[in-house]
């Protein structure tokens, strides 16, 4: 009755979540006084989930599992959980982990939290806190199941070194039928998504125009972040929608945000509040956004962001 | 085709978020309610079907009587009818339970959610409701077209976005992209008016188990003030960056 984690791969190899996933199921594990035991699914190598405290890798190998489908990987996850007697099933909060956990949940009966931002308060009964009301507050919740799954926040536990011996054995599920057929792949190569990333630099309408997120892609290369953007920002075209953060765009947990010219209206605050360290530069000292942040700088983006790269660059180059 | 728009009725993006004196509820007072955003993105599209494809629109809170106005709203929109099933929300399964007696009775083939609320947040209603009705699911859906029995779906992923062929019976977690902010509607003097003659109908729950409960409610730690930094002085931040904060 181990706790099972799901330990996402992208062509072949493990995603950074997976390693905060698995990090977070071995402390649950350590609270049951049990083993973890990783599902993974088409990766090269595995083994460097042994440094995460993983006790034992289902490895899964299928052409079929090429490319994610929602419906048939909620079937893996579930018969790999019926295989180990797993009552706890971990995830993540990528878009993919969200899309199956309600699935794996209806198939397996169970009760899920999502967004939990902490190991459980307590597991017998089973509580955890989670984040609610976009980050306004925090809810702590009781899952009653018998199988529980639980979506970790992303960052919020942070990927913890744990050597264990790992061991790995190959299983092979049964695959379902599904009609749901992924047609095409937009997806940009080499960039940092929002979701993974660690810095998150976000620029608003003060930015005045496209034609100037030169600087702010430069800015992010520099520190190997994310580019996003205020609702406004994309709503004029300016920017594609994928990349609006905030309360009806996408959440933001990073471990820095950088706002340039966004003034911090509430349904921008509550999407990335979530972010440890805030920074904001705004020529307006009175921008809600200052009241929010950890580090602000009053001044012009147009001239402290191109001096902000030359800086960070010498920087780096230390 | 006949659509099922799930309707969240969630405070106003806008409302500050306080819980009652014992940290179990939420507090309701001065909050101002709204349809979920995105349901509202859910309902305009519906629209669009209604209006380009024919389709008949039924929208459903799974809530006590005061949903009902959120409803007529909806109503007021462009719905044909409303239903109600009379329970508190508690958990996003039981909830997902008594929207799936919904779909089986009234033979849907199309459900339009929306890829999570605003105020719990839980992202687990559609993919529970397609799971426990045995329909096809597509979340984090941001542009849907319906040709008879098919559908094409464009879903967000992380970094991009990727497009989905499936088929009806279909259940969809909606956001922005399936249409446009500027598309969506305020509903007009007609609307409310045609509203108000609309059936909205009060049907009583089902029995079903919550599998989570809410304990208790915690406000984030007041936040410390902000470290002003002069922009002659950027190297100051860098410092603070590197050894304060341990961010870069
Ligand atoms: C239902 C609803 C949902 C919403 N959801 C979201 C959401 O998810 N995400 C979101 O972002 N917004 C959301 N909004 C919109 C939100 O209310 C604000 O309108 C929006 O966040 C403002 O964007 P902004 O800060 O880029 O622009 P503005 O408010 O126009 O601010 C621009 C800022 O740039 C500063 N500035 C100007 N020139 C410069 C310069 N040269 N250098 C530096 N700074 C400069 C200005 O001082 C100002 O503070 C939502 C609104 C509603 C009603
Ligand atoms: N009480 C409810 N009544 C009707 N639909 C709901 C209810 N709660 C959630 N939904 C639907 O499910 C979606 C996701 O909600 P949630 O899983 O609570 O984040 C919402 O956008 C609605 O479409």
């Amino acid at each position: 009755m181990s706790v099972l984690v799901y330990t996402e791969s992208e062509q072949g190899a493990f995603k950074k979540a997976a390693f905060e996933v698995a990090s977070y199921a071995k402390a649950v594990a350590n609270q049951l006084g049990t083993s973890v035991t990783a599902v993974a699914i088409n990766t090269e190598d595995t083994s460097t989930l042994g440094h995460y405290g993983v006790d034992k890798i289902l490895n899964i190998n299928n052409d079929a599992l090429q490319g994610f489908n929602a419906k048939i990987y909620a079937s893996v996850l579930a018969q790999a959980a019926q295989n180990e007697e797993a009552k706890v099933i971990i995830v993540s909060s990528s878009a993919n982990s969200k899309y199956v956990a309600p699935l794996l949940a209806a198939s397996l009966q169970a009760g899920y939290a999502s967004n939990v931002v902490k190991t459980p308060s307590n597991v017998s009964p089973f509580t955890v806190k989670r984040s609610a009301f976009t980050n306004k507050a925090f809810e702590n919740i009781q899952i009653n199941t018998e199988v529980k799954i639980v979506g970790v926040s992303n960052n919020a536990f942070g990927i913890v070194e744990n050597p264990s011996n790992a061991t790995s054995e190959n299983f092979t599920p049964s695959i379902p039928e599904s009609s749901t057929k992924v047609e095409s792949v937009d997806k940009a190569v080499g960039k940092v998504t929002i979701a993974d990333a660690e810095i998150v630099v976000s620029g608003g309408r003060g930015l005045k125009g496209p034609e100037n997120w030169g600087m702010i892609e430069e800015l992010a290369d520099v520190l190997g972040a994310a580019t996003a953007c205020s609702k406004p920002v994309s709503d004029l075209g300016w920017r594609p929608h994928g990349e609006h953060v905030g309360q009806t765009g996408k959440p933001v947990a990073s471990n820095l945000y950088i706002a340039i010219g966004i003034s911090g209206a509430i349904q921008h605050l509550a999407g990335v509040n979530a972010s440890k360290v805030k920074v904001v530069i705004n020529t307006d000292p009175e921008a809600p956004f200052f009241k929010a942040a950890d580090y602000g700088v009053v001044g012009d983006a147009f001239q402290v962001v191109p001096e902000l790269i030359e800086k960070l660059k010498a920087f780096k180059a230390q | 085709m006949k659509i099922l728009v799930c309707i969240s009725h969630v405070p106003d993006t806008t409302s500050k978020i306080n819980f009652t004196e014992d940290k179990t509820t939420f507090d309701t007072n001065g909050v101002q309610f709204v349809i979920n955003p995105n349901d509202e993105f859910g309902l305009t599209r519906a629209m669009w079907f209604k209006e380009k494809q024919g389709a008949h629109i039924t929208v459903v809170n799974v809530g006590g009587p005061e949903t009902e106005p959120t409803l007529r709203k909806a109503l007021a929109i462009g719905a044909d009818e409303a239903i109600r099933i009379n329970t508190v929300a508690t958990d996003g399964f039981s909830v997902a339970k008594q929207l799936a007696e919904v779909v089986t009775n009234g033979a849907y083939n199309l459900i339009i959610a929306g890829r999570e609320s605003i105020d719990y947040n839980g992202g687990m209603v559609p993919g529970i409701l397609a799971g426990l009705t045995s329909s096809n699911f597509v979340n984090n859906c941001m542009g849907l077209e319906i040709d008879g029995h098919s559908a094409t779906v464009i879903r967000e992923i992380d970094g991009g976005k990727e497009t989905v062929s499936t088929s009806l019976p279909l259940v969809i977690g909606g956001q922005k992209g399936l249409v446009e902010e500027s598309d969506l509607r305020i509903p007009n003097m007609r609307g409310i008016m045609m509203a108000r003659k609309k059936p909205l109908n009060v049907v009583e729950p089902v029995a079903s188990e919550t599998k989570t409960s809410s304990l208790s409610f915690e406000k984030p730690a007041p936040k410390g003030a902000v470290t002003l930094v002069s922009p002659d002085n950027l190297d100051e931040l860098i410092n603070l960056l590197h050894n304060e904060a341990k961010v870069i």
